[in-house]
Formats: structure tokens, C-alpha cells, sequence
């Protein structure tokens, strides 16, 4: 069972969301994300520690190579997320209704 | 029952579909007006939008500022490509984080459905990645909301 807490924490921060979406396409390095984030190896570490601590990402061993892969409940994550955003969409357009039904009135 | 739908599409698109019990002409206006755009696009609860600019004209300005009362502020701007009244709208937008995230295309259809309307809102995406990004932007307001409930949630336990 994940920790909520430990997950929304660890998604709270862009960088770890943006490697959440590269590895959402496949598996990849340390080295083969300092590219195109821009940042250094260790900063990369990190944010894969804080990560892998949180239970959504889980890492192989591979010769010498440690690749990162999404775990099977951050798409779990994910899916909640849409879940909230649908939420959050759903709070607009129920307004929206209100206002349609005064506009309704006033003509 | 939600009358909303909400999917991704391909790898760039992500298609948004409502219902509503009012005609195209009111629904389109309802999208460009300033005065009403401010009384119901306003995300989670507790956010106001006290910047509402919406140049309803091919490449008339769009600038949406919200506001939590609490320090917490998000902008996005845009420009309108193309406005069919009362039916289609096409603009671009890009959410500040402050950086500005790449370019979201969006096109609005409001179709007559019965007395009311349909409304489809068809996103487009650079790449996949801006894709996700983008979700999960929307979603970390949404949870937001859900830390609101929870804090309104313990102060009535609390009275109870």
C-alpha cells in the first residue's frame, strides 16, 4: 500500500513530473535524463530516489546500467490525477449551468 | 451521473465533451464575455480570476489571472485564431508556471443538441510530454481542492 502523502509530495515537484511523462513512453538511464532536462547527475538521482521512495518508479539492474521504469501503481497515480482534473473541470461547467439558466432569465 | 466527459486522444489530443440545458448563442457568450467567463471558469474552490481579458476577434488577447486570496496566483494568455459566432472558437493558450509552457490549440464547437447545446473542446498538444505535463498541472489545482475539503472537513469535525 503506497503512502499518499509520500506520492503527492513526490509529484508536487515539476521536474519529477516531467520524469514521470519521459519514462511514461519507456524505460530510461540516469545519463539518458540529464539530457534533455538539462540538470546534473546527481540532481537527476535525487529527484529518482525521492522517486523510487515514493513508489513510482521502480529501477532494475541491468550489467552496469540501473534503468528506471515506471511502477505499475503510479499509473494508478495518474489516473486519479485525471480524476481530480475532471473534478475540477466538472466544478466549471456546473457554474457554468448557473449562469446559463440567469442569462436564460434575463432574456 | 456526470454529464462530462474527459479523454486523451492519439498521443497529443485530449477531447472534452458537455452538455447543456441552454442554446449555442448563450453558451458561445458565456465563453467570451469577460462579466461571465469570471462568474464560472474559476477551477477549484476558492479561486477567483480578477484579470479576465477576452479579445473576441481573430488575434484578440486572451489573459486569465487566478487568484486564491491566500498569495497563490496562475496565469494563462493566449490569442484567438478563428470565431465562427455562435458555434466554433479556435485560440491557443499557454499556462504561466511562471515559465510559459509550450502552445495547447484549442478548438470549442457549440452544437444545437435538442434545445441545448453540445459542447466538444478538442486540446492539441506539442508532444505527448506537454501532454502529461499539462494533466498534471490540472490536477495539482484540483488537489488543491481536495486539501480544501479535507481542512473544511476537520473544522466541522472539530465544532462537532
Amino acid at each position: 500500500m503506497l503512502s499518499l502523502d509520500a506520492s503527492f509530495a513526490a509529484l508536487a515537484d515539476p521536474t519529477r513530473r516531467a520524469i514521470l511523462a519521459r519514462l511514461a513512453l519507456g524505460e530510461a538511464t540516469v545519463n539518458e535524463l540529464v539530457e534533455p532536462f538539462e540538470m546534473t547527475q546527481p540532481a537527476i538521482s535525487r529527484h529518482l530516489k525521492v522517486l523510487e521512495g515514493a513508489g513510482l518508479i521502480v529501477r532494475r539492474v541491468d550489467g552496469t546500467r540501473r534503468p528506471c521504469r515506471l511502477a505499475p501503481s503510479a499509473m494508478t497515480e495518474i489516473d486519479q490525477w485525471l480524476g481530480m482534473l475532471r473534478q475540477a473541470l466538472a466544478a466549471n461547467y456546473n457554474r457554468l449551468d448557473d449562469v446559463l439558466a440567469d442569462m436564460k432569465t434575463e432574456n | 451521473m456526470s454529464k462530462l466527459t474527459l479523454q486523451t486522444e492519439g498521443e497529443t489530443h485530449v477531447v472534452v465533451t458537455r452538455k447543456f440545458a441552454a442554446p449555442p448563442k448563450l453558451v458561445y457568450r458565456a465563453h467570451t464575455e469577460p462579466a461571465l467567463i469570471q462568474k464560472w471558469l474559476l477551477g477549484p474552490e476558492g479561486w477567483t480570476m480578477p484579470v479576465c481579458i477576452n479579445e473576441a476577434r481573430p488575434g484578440g488577447k486572451i489573459r486569465y489571472e487566478w487568484d486564491d486570496g491566500k498569495g497563490n496566483r496562475f496565469y494563462v494568455t493566449g490569442e484567438f485564431v478563428e470565431l465562427v459566432p455562435f458555434g466554433r472558437l479556435v485560440h491557443i493558450e499557454r499556462m504561466h508556471m511562471p515559465d510559459p509552457t509550450p502552445n495547447n490549440h484549442v478548438e470549442t464547437t457549440f452544437a444545437p443538441d435538442g434545445s441545448g447545446t453540445l459542447m466538444t473542446m478538442r486540446m492539441t498538444l506539442p508532444d505527448v510530454t506537454t501532454r502529461t505535463m499539462m494533466l498534471s498541472t490540472g490536477m495539482e489545482r484540483g488537489m488543491e481542492a481536495r486539501h480544501a475539503r479535507l481542512e473544511a472537513f476537520v473544522a466541522s469535525s472539530a465544532i462537532a
